[in-house]
């Protein structure tokens, strides 16, 4: 069950807007950018609930979730993905994403296993690169797991 | 074959059927493998195709056939196809957008694949996905892809019955006939029918039907599938399709054809990653003496192409 991916294989990120707030117009300009990078963007649009997210995770076999959180909310979401995540055998996929995130908040996320988030006016590039160094360790890690 | 991961498919274990259908799109021989081992399993779906240009509806009305199906006690598996880009590799995968209705519910995968540069937007990972969508135990297992007019053949490989979705103001009917894609449907659905100029679409795609001597000859259904109109009767005429299909003894007939085209591909792929492989080095120099004008493309393609056609008689 736990065979490896082709190591060629496009970066799969699912970009998904969570919470009841109707900016999308951030998760658009980081779904284009990694499109541009040439990653596989599965784009599920606004307001969507963290078991919709994970459900979408793993029927999508993706690395990766970015959110985009401006609701305030994302000291429940975030950790409510990583959660539902693991508990559907899926702590391989990496949570990302951004927002209006105090750095404190942000620390907090990541000790509770949250990748890095990135605050608005992040160049793309940096979310671009993050990704790419990230799965591609993910990736090696469960390679190598499976034999 | 004892095979763990095409056990768990055959369960219907979510897990299992999304990395399944990962290594079936990567085409390597872990997804081989695993069709191999689910290939007794394959051919119980009635298989749907879905197609139409961008902007039709396509999405929003599969949605809508999908709620109807649940609501029949059906699971449903969809795969979603949509272009990757020629020029980075990536791919925008939107089709989910649409159809929030129906995800959040296990009896409900949907898988959103790129065709990596498949011609007609079908590549043979979207054929496999299918299979394994199949083998997992979902009835009906519907592919949806953008339609651009070569996809014609291979959107009806796909498919036992195939829907080409048209809307108005997207072209009109005679616009909607070039390419082919009208010759390939089993369904024709005029969809977003509360928009002027429907009912004049439709009559227009009927008479082009009755003009034709030879082929399919679809029935033209009108849909308005955001707010729900005309799917009820769209969903029937999906299941009457395959029914006399069926009684008429086609369906054995349609299959044949998608493995006799889906075995073609898989040569031609082949074949052509080992050509081009081989013949890089050729490849750039010859490209170089077409740009300076020092040959044509024609007399590239000569050099670089073993089986030269016989010369002509001359005159």
């Amino acid at each position: 069950m736990t065979t490896p991916s082709a190591p060629d294989r496009p970066i799969r990120v699912l970009v998904a807007k969570a919470g009841l707030d109707g900016h999308d117009r951030g998760a658009k300009v980081v779904a284009a950018a990694l499109r541009d990078a040439g990653f596989e963007v599965v784009y599920t649009g606004l307001r969507q609930t963290p078991e919709m997210i994970v459900e979408a995770a793993l029927q999508e076999d993706v690395d990766a979730v970015g959110l985009s959180i401006h609701s305030g909310a994302h000291m429940t979401l975030f950790p409510r993905v990583v959660a539902l995540l693991a508990a559907r055998g899926l702590s391989h996929v990496l949570v990302t994403g951004g927002g209006i995130i105090p750095p404190a908040d942000a620390a907090a996320l990541e000790a509770q296993g949250v990748g890095r988030l990135f605050g608005p006016g992040t160049p793309t590039r940096d979310l671009v690169e993050y990704l790419r160094t990230t799965v591609g360790e993910r990736r090696a890690r469960r390679a190598v797991a499976s034999g | 074959m004892a095979d763990p991961l095409a056990d768990a498919v055959r369960a219907g274990d979510p897990r299992a059927v999304a990395r399944a259908i990962s290594l079936v799109e990567d085409g390597g021989a872990a997804g081989a493998t695993v069709l191999a081992a689910l290939s007794g399993a394959v051919g119980r779906a009635h298989r749907i195709g879905i197609t139409g240009p961008p902007g039709v509806g396509k999405s929003t009305l599969l949605a809508a056939l999908g709620q109807r199906w649940r609501a029949a006690g059906r699971r449903v598996g969809i795969v979603a196809v949509d272009p990757t880009s020629p020029f980075t590799g990536g791919a925008l995968l939107g089709d989910r957008v649409r159809m929030g209705a129906l995800y959040g519910d296990p009896g409900v995968f949907i898988r959103s694949l790129a065709s990596r540069g498949a011609l007609g937007g079908v590549s043979a990972g979207t054929h496999d996905a299918a299979d394994v969508l199949d083998a997992a135990g979902f009835d009906p297992v519907v592919v949806e892809t953008v339609g651009v007019g070569q996809g014609e053949v291979a959107v009806a490989a796909v498919a036992d019955t195939v829907v080409v979705v048209v809307a108005p103001g997207h072209g009109d009917g005679v616009q909607a006939m070039k390419g082919g894609l009208l010759e390939t449907a089993d369904l024709l659905v005029v969809n977003q029918a509360d928009r002027e100029g429907a009912e004049g679409l439709a009559a227009e795609l009927r008479a082009a039907i009755e003009l034709r001597e030879r082929g399919r000859r679809p029935d033209v259904l009108l849909t308005t599938a955001s707010e729900g109109r005309g799917v009820a009767e769209l969903a029937a005429a999906i299941d009457a399709h395959r029914r006399d299909l069926a009684a008429a003894g086609g369906l054995g007939a349609r299959r044949a054809e998608r493995a006799l085209a889906r075995v073609r591909d898989e040569v031609d792929r082949r074949r052509a990653r080992a050509f081009w492989t081989a013949r890089a080095g050729d490849l750039a120099r010859l490209v170089a003496e077409v740009v300076d004008g020092r040959m044509t493309v024609a007399a590239a393609a000569d050099r670089l192409d073993d089986v030269r056609p016989p010369e002509p008689p001359r005159s």
